[in-house]
């Protein structure tokens, strides 16, 4: 390996030939400030169009400044990070963007969170010296997420996860010169689009350019109707990201906290989605027995393998890219709107509340389930199963505004009977949870024998695509994992192609599964954040009594009083769903 | 989207351009310059049947057709005039020649004539900054272009000496 040697700052720096300057300066400590650049480590994930400008440096014997992000580190190089020139330049690059941005960060949903108004503050930016056209965008809204085009800085972070990472291809830059936008093709909306609702661009936008729909006021409205019954179920992955809106470290298990919140914010019931999630393996599980034991017995038809199909952003990548696909993930409904379907029949009978005085709220880390909500399939008379989807990012801001000061709650318990829940529940937050759960509970009903074990290290972990064979007492079940939806695409593609060894396989459309999903805390390209929460998800599991979905009691009462057995009718007509071909 | 159904022979035309260039993304611009010469121009459905053989979002076709002035999403004239902008051509007066084009023809930038004969556009610098200022109609390049010669150059082609544009 080519060692290269040169100077930053007049400190003496020895890197592999290829690096970087902007890495080469972050070896030894040195911080250059950057704005478009993006790295995601564990993902394989760099976005460095050098648009910006920002991370100039000086090169001695160079005559114009160059961007550090996309400069390689050559041999007796001197760098020179913060000289005036450096700084003004900086300063310049920034005001120009400003002079085409708007000036509202006073309302701005991004005030706090946005790099370009960091970026402002760190280089002391008081006056905007230029002055310009100004781009006038229409706003683009959609069920999850909206997009004010007019804060875009051309960063193209989004199109890289949109194209790179996820392979769905809804964003591009479009146009040239000051008319330039990153947007969907034909410049149409992108509820016509072929987006997911994945929300991984809005988790990389350095600003208020691509945001979530907001639904906090409405369900504010809910919580003040005294004709309203509102309940709240909370998905397993918010528990573990929450506390970071408050300061906490990474990884805080925040679970108690965050129903004590929920319950002095004055929800009625304060329930968890961990329920559903039980449930839904339930139902998700005897169809894969179901599926298994007919090929086992030798029936050619039977569609092999079954995927996961409680992610909504990998639901709808399906069906607009894979339509032909559409009868092999389960028909299972998501752990959000097995939930909601529950909620409005069985407990709204058994509290006597009418459907329609029901308002369920739910919690989640992800964009798309805000979409999934408003799927037509999942209302009954107009009415939804889930009434509005807020994001963990949401939530925090409810806990703000209704002046809870969070650190120092105590810990609540979830209320019966949908807050009951096993550690196979909370592990549907991460890539491999679903499938790990999946697995306790199929291998008991399968072989009629206790597991060994609990834990499924070898399902577990940050790589992208990930294999198992899992031992049914004789029987090798091949199981596949893929978080991303680059990755989904591949197993997918082999599928297609009848190469597919898969018996199961667990798809998550965002990198890390839901901990990392677009509604979460941003993490601004932290990507030991997903770790930390993936570490907090598997210490809840650890930490529960009942760690398979078939022991959680409420879920066999519910059985017992209400649905009969896994896949009955009436299982099928609440819990179960159906594909379109949206291609 | 505004929907046009392309005809089975438009798509094979399409098809037969991107097999051409063995289906492969990164020969997105050759694939969709020939396609224009062919089709006079890409709209929305031929973009998408593009993205289709080629494997790639259509976002990004859409992305390099609006990049490049050169592609155009509506359709040209029997004879598309460009008129060059650039900087040689601009300060040696083709602005007057542009706006006499306007007025002859009586349609703006991006148009085409109602009987579809001429359209006209704009484009920077063809390579040719000796003759400036530039004027192209088809193919066939015109030097030193002033506002009077305009009336004689459409009239070329209102008479029907086509032969002759297409011999250039």
């Amino acid at each position: 390996m080519e060692m290269i040697n040169l100077t930053i700052d007049h400190k003496p720096v020895v890197v592999r030939k290829g690096t970087t300057v902007l890495k080469a300066a972050s070896s030894i400590g040195i911080d250059i400030p950057t704005l478009c650049y993006m790295k995601l480590d564990d993902m394989n994930i760099e976005n460095k169009p050098g648009g910006c400008r920002v991370c100039v440096v000086e090169v001695k014997g160079r005559k114009n400044l160059a961007p550090a992000c996309c400069t390689e580190a050559t041999e007796g190089m001197e760098i020179s990070t913060h000289t005036i020139r450096v700084v003004n330049a900086r300063r310049t690059v920034v005001e120009l963007i400003l002079s085409d941005h708007p000036a509202d960060c006073l309302i701005c949903a991004k005030s706090g969170n946005c790099e370009l108004q960091d970026m402002a503050h760190h280089l002391g930016i008081r006056q905007i010296h230029y002055e310009g056209e100004k781009s006038m965008y229409r706003e683009d809204t959609s069920p999850a997420i909206i997009r004010d085009i007019n804060k875009c800085i051309m960063c193209r972070r989004c199109e890289t996860m949109c194209n790179d990472v996820q392979t769905v291809g809804v964003l591009s830059a479009i146009n040239r010169g000051f008319n330039a936008v990153v947007a969907p093709a034909f410049e149409m909306n992108l509820d016509h689009s072929v987006c997911t609702y994945c929300g991984q661009c809005v988790a990389v936008c350095p600003t208020g350019a691509l945001t979530e729909v907001d639904q906090t006021g409405a369900v504010i409205r809910a919580l003040s109707d005294p004709m309203k019954t509102v309940i709240v179920q909370t998905a397993p992955a918010v528990r573990a990201a929450l506390g970071e809106e408050f300061g906490m470290p990474a990884g805080t298990l925040v679970t108690g906290k965050m129903v004590a919140a929920l319950r002095r914010l004055g929800f009625d019931y304060v329930f968890d989605t961990d329920f559903a999630a039980d449930l839904t393996i339930l139902e998700e599980g005897t169809e894969l027995l179901n599926r298994l034991s007919a090929y086992i017995a030798g029936d050619q038809n039977v569609k092999l393998p079954i995927l996961t199909s409680c992610c909504p952003a990998w639901v709808k990548f399906f069906e607009h890219s894979f339509p032909e696909l559409k009868d092999i993930p389960s028909t299972a409904r998501s752990p959000q709107q097995m939930f909601g379907s529950i909620a409005k029949t069985y407990f709204a009978d058994k509290i006597k509340v009418k459907r329609e005085n029901l308002v369920v709220v739910s919690i989640m880390p992800c964009l798309a389930k805000k979409y999934e909500s408003s799927r037509p399939e999942f209302a009954v008379n107009g009415n939804p199963d889930v009434d509005y989807a807020l994001t963990t990012r949401e939530l925090a801001h409810l806990i703000n505004l209704g002046n809870i000061e969070f650190k120092s709650l105590p810990n609540e318990e979830f209320d019966a009977p949908l807050g009951e829940s096993t550690g196979a529940g909370v592990i549907f937050g991460t890539t491999g949870g679903v499938i790990e759960a999946a697995v306790r509970t199929a291998y008991e009903l399968f072989t009629g024998k206790p597991l060994p074990r609990v834990d499924f290290e070898e399902l577990r972990g940050m790589d992208g695509l990930r294999k198992a064979t899992i031992d049914f007492n004789g029987t090798p079940i091949n199981i596949g994992i893929a978080h991303g939806l680059g990755n989904a695409r591949k197993l997918l593609e082999d599928i297609q192609a009848g190469n597919s060894e898969f018996h199961a396989i667990e798809i998550m459309s965002c990198p890390g599964g839901c901990i990392g999903g677009g509604g979460q805390p941003y993490h601004h390209g932290n990507a030991e954040i997903l770790k930390k929460r993936q570490k907090a998800i598997y210490s809840e599991d650890k930490n529960k009594t009942l760690r398979k979905s078939h022991e959680n009691p409420y879920i066999k009462k519910l059985y017992e009083e209400f649905l009969g057995a896994p896949m009955s009718e009436k299982a099928h007509h609440l819990l179960h769903t159906k594909y379109f071909d949206r291609s | 989207m505004p929907g046009i159904k392309l005809s089975e022979k438009t798509i094979g035309i399409i098809q037969q351009v991107c097999s051409d260039f063995r289906n492969e993304g990164s020969e997105l611009i050759n694939v969709l310059h020939q396609t224009q010469g062919k089709l006079g121009y890409l709209p929305a459905e031929v973009q998408e049947v593009i993205a289709k053989e080629l494997n790639i979002s259509v976002a990004k076709v859409y992305g390099v057709v609006t990049f490049y002035s050169f592609f155009t999403m509506i359709p040209m004239g029997e004879h598309p005039i460009s008129i060059c902008m650039g900087t040689a051509c601009y300060v040696r007066g083709s602005e007057q020649v542009l706006a006499e084009f306007k007025r002859q023809l009586s349609i703006e930038v991006g148009q085409s004539t109602p009987d579809n004969k001429f359209s006209l556009n704009c484009l920077r610098c063809v390579g040719a900054c000796g003759l400036a200022p530039v004027v192209m109609v088809g193919d066939r390049v015109y030097g030193r272009v002033s506002p009077q010669m305009v009336k004689n150059i459409i009239s070329e082609y209102k008479e029907g000496c086509v032969s002759e544009a297409k011999s250039a």
